[in-house]
């Protein structure tokens, strides 16, 4: 084959300094492009450009939300590092859970792709994050996914939630990773940009933990898993300057396309090798590829490498070699493999059917150097490409709306006017707020994923958390739920990512599971407005604050910016994941009542009071203004250890924590969840809290949960929370035989029809 | 090298000392095999002792021929993406099995068989082998469907379900894309007629499955395929939902011991002959 | 009854995890002639009547916008097939 293209050497960098490069077209700012002038002390050459274009973009470096995200690693105590093994800045965090057991887990987004194929990008998005997770030394387990989708009834919603649902499905059952949850929101402002975010979790055994760095001079470097085709580069290459003939197909596929049964092969192989002690270090190839890869191992680890770019497989043999640099083909690993070990690695690749190639070793020189058939095209320190970014300190500003925004509260505006009051009309809200779309059964979506495979799941959706046994000897275990509102975090952004947090704790905490560590998936619009900038320090700056408060460390996560439809930025969207320790994961607390509860004592714990504004109520009647209900961490912390503790001690049978919806949605899932009613009279919280019924039902009040109680636990029950002074209210019984939700001098609602307005609205849209 | 074998996912996979712990049942694994060491649970739980065995097994017959049974776990071999099993039933341990099952379906009634029992994609693999009659097709609602399901017993004399009462109802759980089993009118009667239809989904059917078909057996019954996952419902806590409560669905077991039970006979059976 | 023939393949630059997973196992079973295989769809519309300029169009149409994704995949031929 004849060569194909001009390659441009360092050498010829040197020697013709006044070619013209697209580094705009690459998406690189003028003092961007000046910086690399400077750090290299001549042009770059196309592959350098290339390079430096992806890892500087706002997806790899952070450019514009460094700043804020240092506050994660300032706001730390001694008591929160005390069980961190990793922290932020690996590929994912990872917590010690005792006896030698550690786990990791990370939540990422996946939003542009999977709205520009909503399928693949679906796919991939759950691809990526569980590469993550292997490349930690740790085996995944299970996955989850917070979606938002733009309004249910909007055409082009058939092709996104279709497709991101068959996406996730496809990809995540074919690695037999259980899904164990996540959330399902719909609202306009994601009509343009729906998000789609995944978070995968891994349990390993602490000896086998392994991080992303090229240490050992002389030590190999592997790429391994699938071949490198055009995928991510997207539109038609801006790096034409590297090619002379046309004969390459003319466009590079934005979106990639996921292979779910290689990854999961190269899941399998992986542990293998970690098992067996056959690699130094290990990384996966995600955005940026293997200019990603590469640049962090080297400067990770002893700072040199050097690498032969034409012995990377190709799907595609046309791609030049800055397109190499940046592909995002996925199911990619790279690993550093001590020369002892080649073989051994061979042999397990040969196993698997697992492709490979040797593409070179750890130097000491510092410097990453790339050749092309022995020519160098790249040479540059790899700290500037992988570390030493720009870091941008942008301007921001409250945002000229918000005060006239948070002066419209919903109880002064014409839809917060005539509100329900009659049994009959509080009846037909709570059958309207069961329907909503953000209320409704979501089993049209879970049934579609696999929550069994593993035989570890304790619990899944629809229950408050996701539980996975970890330990089958002991029964010790993880819970994870993530959580968000959107509209609460517009209303007020730094108490929107508190109330993420706190809510996602608090589902954790319900479980009976330990809150012990936070990743984050931090959706907002463009850096660039500074309106939207505030909302983004703001957000940071709140769940830092909360993260210290609760006692849980951020350990991981992802930022995903300018998400918006048209030119309106979408709401910002911090979901807040939070993993929590079982001892014995057979002591979880389902979430609705069991016959077996049929007598118990149902409680209400926590303080209601007259707050509406962003609710799921005021959303139905097309209002969104005011401020969010109050942010009341000490009363979360507090509401946590009493669930936490009633569940290790028997006290408890079902328990569910209050959120969108209020009490209403609450008590309704609840006698949904095994078919199972109950009698409440909510006369005490009316009189303690000073609420009207409607508020009763209806407020979002934070730090709240409903439970049911054996009566023999009753007077146990009962001391614990006087004891620690938080309130708590005898709202009613469960009862088997009354079929019903019944909420007395109201109204009865059979739960034949509740289910009925629950259930059908998922397939009435999607089929 | 070593085997993909003892890769516990997680927590210690030794087999508790019973009577039956002798007994040694395969456990399939191609590239793409997801239920394996659900499998292994399962064989473990229900007193048995899991061996793994993996596609490309060198000498596979040497490894078949230590074994007392085989579990042909769910998955997506390959990928499924020709069709499901159609590449797996080409592997190396795969022609050993149905050697050792006793050949093509009809071409053996002996009844002394290997027991052979493939769930989900092991069903599929083992109707691409012609091990069993019929195939499956995309479910008729498109879609990938995971729940919970009662199944009803239709046939309690094969290998892997002496352990229930003829027409009992079970709650095991079905996740499946391909779950609709098809055949020629001949032959679904032909499996009728011969009671070779050994499970029947009960209430509605989930995935348009003809005559309601859940699982079929050989004319010997010692190969048996169901579409359902009946290993995933052997251990309280992690089941399917049950009139007990959540998730403490065991229903699932019956499968397991019913081999294991099968193979003490014969062993009790056979130390008497050697006795006499 | 004439019948339109649509043929639906993935486009060239993406990857095709089928096509892959059936030449990986080809040569497994001794058919080594192959270096290469892609996986597409055939989609067979049947006509009552004629197959007129106005229902080819209609087939061209229907195979751009529903039987392929523009994304992923090429129409790669429409013919009538009598």
């Amino acid at each position: 084959m004849s060569e194909q293209f001009n390659i441009d050497t360092v050498e010829n960098a040197a020697a013709t300094p006044d070619v013209e490069l697209p580094w705009a077209e690459l998406g690189l700012k003028q003092n961007e492009y000046e910086e690399i002038l400077t750090i290299l002390g001549r042009r770059p050459t196309a592959a350098e450009l290339a390079m430096y274009s992806v890892m500087w973009s706002e997806h790899c470096s952070y450019k514009s939300t460094k700043v804020h995200l240092r506050q994660f690693g300032q706001k730390l105590t001694e008591e929160m590092k005390k069980d961190m093994l990793v922290g932020i800045g690996e590929n994912a965090g990872v917590t010690d859970l005792g006896d030698g057991w550690a786990v990791t887990f990370k939540i990422e987004s996946h939003n542009s792709p999977s709205f520009v194929e909503p399928h693949q990008g679906a796919a991939t998005g759950i691809g990526g994050i569980v590469r993550d997770i292997i490349s930690m030394g740790a085996r995944p387990v299970a996955v989850m996914d917070p979606l938002r989708f733009g309004a249910i009834d909007h055409p082009d919603s058939q092709r996104v939630v279709h497709g991101v649902v068959s996406g996730i499905g496809s990809y995540g059952n074919s690695l037999g990773l259980p899904n164990i949850g996540g959330e399902t929101i719909f609202d306009p402002v994601y009509q343009g940009n729906p998000l789609v975010n995944a978070l995968a979790v891994g349990v390993l055994r602490h000896e086998d933990l392994r991080l992303a760095n090229a240490s050992g001079v002389g030590n190999r470097i592997v790429l391994f898993g699938a071949r490198t085709g055009g995928d991510g580069i997207g539109g038609a290459s801006v790096l034409a300057s590297e090619s002379f003939d046309d004969t390459k197909p003319s466009k590079r596929p934005a979106v990639q396309v996921g292979d779910p049964f290689a990854e999961k092969v190269l899941i399998e192989c992986c542990l293998e090798l970690f098992k067996n002690s056959l690699v130094e270090g290990i990384q996966d190839l995600g955005a940026a590829g293997i200019s990603c890869a590469t640049s962090e191992l080297a400067s990770n680890g002893e700072g040199g490498m050097q690498v032969e770019l034409t012995d990377v497989l190709l799907r595609d043999p046309t791609l030049t070699p800055g397109e190499i640099l940046m592909s995002e083909s996925q199911e990619r690993m790279m690993a550093v493999v001590r020369p002892d070990n080649v073989e051994a690695f061979e042999a397990f690749m040969a196993h698997w059917g697992v492709e490979y190639s040797w593409l070179g070793e750890v130097t000491d020189t510092n410097r990453l150097i790339i050749t092309w058939k022995g020519e160098v095209i790249v040479d540059v320190d790899p700290k500037t490409v992988a570390h030493d970014g720009p870091v941008y300190d942008r301007p921001y500003h409250r945002p000229s709306y918000q005060d006239a925004l948070v002066a419209d509260r919903f109880r002064d505006s014409a839809a917060g006017a005539d509100l329900p009051s009659s049994g009959e009309d509080l009846r037909a809200a709570v059958l309207e707020l069961m329907a909503a779309p953000n209320m409704c059964d979501k089993s049209w979506i879970t049934r579609q994923y696999d929550r069994y495979v593993g035989g570890n799941t304790a619990l899944a959706a629809p229950d408050d958390a996701g539980v996975i046994r970890v330990d089958e000897e002991t029964g010790m275990g993880v819970g994870l739920a993530t959580d968000a509102n959107g509209r609460y975090a517009y209303l007020d952004p730094y108490a929107g990512a508190q109330l993420a947090l706190a809510e996602s704790y608090r589902n954790v905490a319900t479980t009976g599971a330990v809150p012990m560590a936070v990743s984050d998936c931090l959706n907002y619009g463009s850096p660039e407005d500074p309106e939207v900038m505030w909302q983004l320090a703001e957000g940071i700056r709140g769940l830092s604050d909360a993260c210290m408060e609760l006692g849980v460390p951020v350990t991981g996560g992802n930022v995903s910016l300018y998400n918006s439809t048209g030119s309106t930025a979408i709401h910002p969207t911090p979901v807040v994941a939070t993993l929590g320790r079982f001892d014995d994961v057979s002591r979880r607390t389902p979430s609705g009542f069991t016959a077996d509860a049929d007598g118990q004592a149902v409680y209400l714990m926590g303080v209601t009071r007259d707050e509406l504004d962003g609710s799921e109520f005021a959303h139905l009647r097309g209002h969104l203004g005011g401020v969010p209900p109050k942010v009341d961490l000490a009363a979360e912390k507090l509401l946590g250890d009493l669930l936490i503790n009633a569940s290790r001690d028997g006290m408890i049978d079902a328990a569910h924590d209050l959120s969108e919806g209020g009490l209403a949605a609450t008590l309704s899932e609840m006698v949904l969840r095994f078919g199972v009613g109950a009698r409440v009279s909510l006369d005490e919280v009316l009189e303690r809290d000073g609420v009207d019924l409607f508020t009763a039902l209806f407020s979002e009040s934070q730090a709240r949960a409903v439970v049911a109680v054996p009566r023999t636990e009753e007077v146990r029950f009962k001391d614990m929370t006087s004891a620690r002074n938080f309130p708590v209210a005898r709202i009613g019984v469960v009862d088997r035989a009354s079929e019903a939700l019944d909420v007395q001098g109201a109204f009865s609602l059979p739960i034949a029809e509740l289910r009925e307005a629950w259930e059908s609205t998922l397939p009435t849209h999607f089929g | 090298m070593t085997a993909r074998s003892d890769l516990p996912l997680i927590g210690d996979y030794s087999s508790p000392e019973t009577p039956l712990s002798g007994a040694r049942i395969g456990v399939v694994t191609f590239p793409g095999t997801l239920d394996d060491r659900d499998a292994a649970r399962a064989v473990r739980l229900a007193g048995g002792q899991p061996v793994s065995l993996w596609h490309a097994e060198p000498d596979a017959a040497a490894a078949l021929g230590a074994l007392d049974a085989v579990v042909i776990p769910g998955g997506f071999s390959y990928g499924d993406y020709l069709r499901a099993g159609a590449i797996a039933r080409f592997a190396p341990v795969m022609d050993e099995i149905v050697q050792a099952a006793g050949g093509r379906d009809g071409s053996s009634g002996s009844g002394a068989g290997l027991p052979v029992l493939g769930i989900c994609n092991g069903f599929q693999i083992l109707t691409e082998a012609h091990l069993l009659p019929g195939s499956m097709i995309k479910n008729d609602h498109l879609k990938f469907l995971c729940r919970d399901q009662v199944l009803r017993v239709e046939n309690n004399t094969t290998a892997w379900t002496r352990d229930y009462a003829a027409g009992e109802e079970i709650t095991v759980v079905l996740k499946n894309q391909d779950g609709q089993y098809v055949a020629d009118e001949k032959t679904l009667d032909e499996l009728e007629g011969e009671g070779r239809v050994v499970f029947r989904y009960v209430g509605w059917n989930p995935n348009g499955s003809r005559r309601n078909i859940a699982g079929i057996s050989n004319a010997a019954g010692n190969v048996v395929g169901l579409m359902p996952h009946p290993e995933h419902a052997v251990e309280a806590g992690f089941g399917p939902d049950s009139a007990e409560g959540m998730r403490l669905g065991t229903d699932g077991l019956g499968v397991f011991t019913s081999v294991l039970a099968g193979l003490a006979g014969a062993e009790a059976g056979a130390n008497a002959g050697v006795s006499k | 009854m004439p019948t339109i023939v649509v043929d639906v393949m993935p486009k060239p630059e993406i990857l095709d995890p089928q096509g892959k997973a059936i030449a990986g196992a080809l040569p497994r079973l001794g058919f080594s002639a192959f270096s290469g295989v892609r996986q597409g769809k055939r989609f067979e519309l049947t006509v009552e009547g004629e197959v007129t300029e106005d229902v080819l169009r209609q087939a061209r149409e229907a195979a751009e916008q529903m039987l392929s994704n523009p994304v992923i995949e090429d129409v790669v031929n429409v013919e009538v097939q009598s």
